[in-house]
């Protein structure tokens, strides 16, 4: 804190780390935050920023995904986000034995398609790309299309009401009444688009993820039609609005390191562990949630049964207590045990996916863009909070040399 | 900084090769032998009797990966034959002596041999430790056996009776206790496991020993057991438990004997007095300690996350031992792959009394077991559900009460914890840790919680 006249509570830090005027940079937030490694707010919740902490939590049984405490849980449909076992763990089953032999082997196609995204930009004279709207957005949307099954001329109607549904992930407080208003008419729109796919799908059948899950004849399969569309609207959003955020992330934080983009430039390894610090040091997915099935100790404190917790990752990944030095960028940081991925049962099931595009799109940046700079720093950022990242990210170069083999 | 300038590690697997690369973490800069019998570099154990065995894995693949670079030298393909404390000398089998200044002793174990004047010396009668061992089985199974004998139900024994089922082979096991795994989890888990045993289609003969191998022109033939039957293989895969390499410590002064080398929690080793013995010490599976969470007696562990922490614990102390010694404290924990189910374990179920199903269900192979000793929470397993097992670890590393509170969404509305049903009294096993504390250490009553 750097005022002695103003003690700021746990609360007050909170509330400021999501304004959105500190969207470019919470992390000085989050690191007095960090003081007190869980912490029960104003409002009765918790929050939980240690690393330790968070890991635990992660892990733990007394835990239940769902945000909304026990006692106030609806008899919905539950994506696997917040389901929990053993319901959670059919779903997940299912969706890995479609999703990661899929994955698999893609390394080259996702080349082919960021090497043609970079193409459309090719010149032999100064320049500037926004490499949110031309490579960090357009590269996971047309995997996850791709491998999910959804026609890419769709793309245009789902991608805006993704980015709709994902800022009523921020905290209700810090919505309007207009956006919480559109987000009810956008999880309409979303269920009606999602049925009309699936209905369709049905009819034509396929090889992709979709068909896969319609028809498995795996123990826990097919699923049927509610938790597929619940089940293909998680995945169309996370395969939308998380990638983005880490090219975007991770292209910032080489603008902002060159000696890092200088040796990414010649020493493409070098993409494995950058992006695994790029998940660390500005991750995609800023904290998760959950709550507790029963009293938990931890951290000298008791988180009572039936609370909610905000488990804020991106302040365990700057943990001075598990991290050195854990505000510096360091591209190859050993034993980085980030929660950039969350951690447990929820671990992301498209992490696989996610660092292989984080890689080759950074990788082929630092090689093709010559003398990459940041026209605005910081870049405009997105209203979302806990989907964070640039809204555009407009980079000057002297040069784009062509991709393929003639560089 | 007044440190070692030679140091000498005996025994060249996981233990020894990441101690070495502790070592030089730790910034010792001094000259660094690495001694092994075996010839090869250090070599990864569990594919072995999985993924080497089903034939998916060659040996020559399982290479340990080097964090890395150690600058050391090796001296492979040749067993120490004894150490001089008082000299600082390792002899090694073929004469040569390496002088050290401080010793790291990593000799790990072996497989228990199946006795020769009972058939042992036949061939087809192996054993599965090392990577010729692995070589010679998965050669013999290869070639089509009619049938397999495995001698054990314990983890190594399931894993082979797994993959001979997945070869469609057919097997025989044989199993002293009442239950696989039966020293390992308890007779509850035990059962369950008898189910994956049968669904596979294994002969699961509990309650039977082995009398006799008997064979025909020096191969094996046939087996009498206890039940008075025989059965006909051509191979028989000896599964009963381990031995600790410490007949070259025999005359020594180290308190070492076949149950392995004992050393403080610093990892010192130490002398048959008791006492710690300076400039030695003691990591990975041949060492037996005194295990904060566990007092008032010895753990053995054979177990590959064991032998990693341990070999850091010990590095560390080897050279900054003086100024900041760090107790060897981690939990103890393994996996197993077999009949298609992964199993994870964290604590040491063999001291429980009680058990019960804290997630999921026995019935449906997918589930989690918490052990309870006298109310305290002292181990977990869990059964393809890896994942979970992380935050049970905290709560026996936070010594929390059995059965405990969860009130897990796939729990039970009521935990019952039963009997965990160990087999008792068992040699070498305390289940009352009410012994006096003034034991000398080297005569404390230990637990191995081995693969076997």
């Amino acid at each position: 804190m750097t005022s002695t006249t103003h003690q700021h509570t746990a609360s007050d830090l909170f509330a400021q780390a999501l304004r959105y005027e500190h969207r470019a940079n919470p992390y000085p937030y989050y690191e007095q935050l960090l003081r007190q490694p869980v912490i029960r707010m104003d409002d009765g919740t918790w929050l939980a920023s240690g690393h330790r902490e968070i890991s635990l939590l992660l892990r733990d049984p007394r835990i239940s995904a769902d945000r909304l405490p026990p006692q106030h849980q609806r008899p919905i449909r539950k994506s696997l986000l917040v389901e929990d076992p053993p319901r959670h763990d059919q779903l997940r089953r299912l969706v890995t034995q479609q999703f990661v032999p899929r994955v698999m082997g893609m390394r080259d196609h996702i080349d082919a398609l960021v090497t043609g995204l970079l193409d459309a930009h090719t010149s032999e004279r100064a320049g500037q790309l926004d490499v949110v709207g031309d490579l960090a957005y357009p590269l996971p949307v047309t995997v996850i299309c791709e491998l999910l099954g959804v026609p890419r001329e769709d793309e245009s109607l789902f991608g805006s009401l993704a980015r709709r549904l994902t800022r009523g992930l921020d905290p209700i407080d810090t919505q309007t009444e207009d956006e919480i208003r559109e987000l009810q008419q956008a999880r309409g729109e979303l269920v009606e688009y999602l049925e009309g796919l699936i209905a369709r799908h049905d009819a034509t059948g396929g090889d992709d993820l979709l068909s896969g899950l319609m028809h498995s004849q795996e123990p826990d399969g097919p699923m049927d039609p509610v938790d597929l569309r619940v089940t293909l609207g998680l995945l169309l959003i996370a395969g939308h609005e998380t990638t983005v955020n880490l090219i975007a992330n991770g292209t910032l934080a080489l603008l902002r390191h060159p000696d890092a983009l200088a040796r990414l430039r010649t020493d493409p390894d070098l993409a494995t562990p950058l992006v695994e610090e790029v998940l660390r040091y500005d991750p995609p997915v800023q904290m998760s949630g959950r709550s507790t099935l029963a009293d938990i100790d931890i951290a000298g404190t008791t988180i009572p049964k039936g609370s909610r917790v905000r488990l804020l990752l991106a302040a365990g990944n700057r943990d001075p207590q598990r991290f050195a030095d854990p505000d510096r960028f360091v591209p190859d940081r050993p034993d980085n045990a980030h929660l950039g991925f969350g951690g447990g049962i929820h671990y992301c099931i498209g992490a696989t996916l996610a660092r292989a595009e984080a890689q080759i799109a950074l990788t082929a940046l630092a090689r093709r863009l010559e003398s990459p700079r940041l026209i605005a720093d910081p870049p405009p950022y997105r209203e979302n909070a806990i989907l964070r990242g640039p809204e555009r990210l407009p980079v000057s170069f002297t040069r784009l040399v062509p991709g393929a083999g003639e560089a | 900084m007044n440190g070692p300038e030679r140091i000498v590690v005996v025994g060249a697997s996981l233990a020894g090769l990441r101690a070495a690369e502790a070592l030089r973490d730790e910034g010792f800069d001094g000259e660094l032998t690495l001694i092994g019998d075996e010839p090869y570099a250090p070599y990864d154990r569990p594919p072995l009797s999985k993924a080497v065995l089903s034939g998916w894995l060659p040996t020559d693949h399982t290479a340990l990966p080097r964090a890395r670079n150690i600058d050391a030298r090796w001296l492979l393909g040749t067993p120490a034959s004894g150490v001089d404390l008082r000299e600082r000398r390792v002899a090694l089998a073929d004469g040569r002596e390496v002088p050290y200044d401080r010793l790291l002793i990593a000799t790990g174990t072996r497989a228990r041999p199946w006795p020769r004047q009972q058939g042992g010396a036949l061939h087809g009668v192996q054993v599965l430790r090392s990577r010729d061992d692995a070589d010679r089985l998965r050669a013999a199974l290869a070639a089509g056996p009619d049938r397999v004998l495995v001698i054990g139900a314990g983890f190594t024994g399931g894993e082979v009776a797994s993959v001979c089922r997945d070869l469609d082979l057919d097997v025989t096991v044989t199993q002293r206790g009442s239950a696989p795994l039966l020293s390992a989890l308890g007779g509850v888990i035990g059962s369950a496991v008898t189910g994956w045993y049968r669904d596979a289609g294994v002969d699961l003969r509990l309650g039977t020993t082995v009398q006799a191998l008997e064979g025909e022109a020096g191969r094996l033939r046939r087996a009498a057991l206890s039940d008075g039957t025989v059965v006909e293989a051509e191979v028989a895969v000896v599964a009963a438990g381990a031995l600790a390499n410490t007949e070259w410590l025999t005359g020594s002064g180290l308190a070492a004997d076949a149950r392995g080398v004992v050393c403080d929690d610093a990892c010192r080793a130490l002398a048959d007095d008791g006492t710690p013995v300076a400039d030695v010490y003691v990591a990975g599976d041949v060492a037996r300690w005194p295990h904060p969470l566990y007092p008032g007696q010895l753990l053995r562990l054979d177990h590959w996350d064991n032998a990693v922490a341990q070999a850091r614990t010990a590095a560390h102390n080897m050279i900054h031992g003086s100024r900041e010694p760090r107790a060897h404290r981690a939990l103890p924990a393994f996996w197993s792959n077999q009949f298609g189910v992964n199993l994870k374990c964290v604590g040491l179920p063999s001291l429980a009394d009680r058990v019960v199903v804290t997630q999921g269900s026995l019935d449906e192979r997918r589930f989690v077991a918490a052990y309870g000793q006298r109310g305290r929470l002292v181990a977990a397993v869990a059964v393809d559900s890896p994942r979970v097992l992380d935050g049970y670890a905290a709560l026996i590393e936070a010594g929390a009460p059995f059965p405990p509170v969860l009130h897990a969404s796939d729990g039970p509305d009521r935990l019952d914890a039963l009997d965990a049903a160990f087999p008792r009294p068992a040699a070498g096993r305390s289940s009352t840790p009410s012994t006096p504390s003034v034991l000398s250490i080297p005569s404390a009553p230990s637990v191995l919680a081995g693969h076997e």
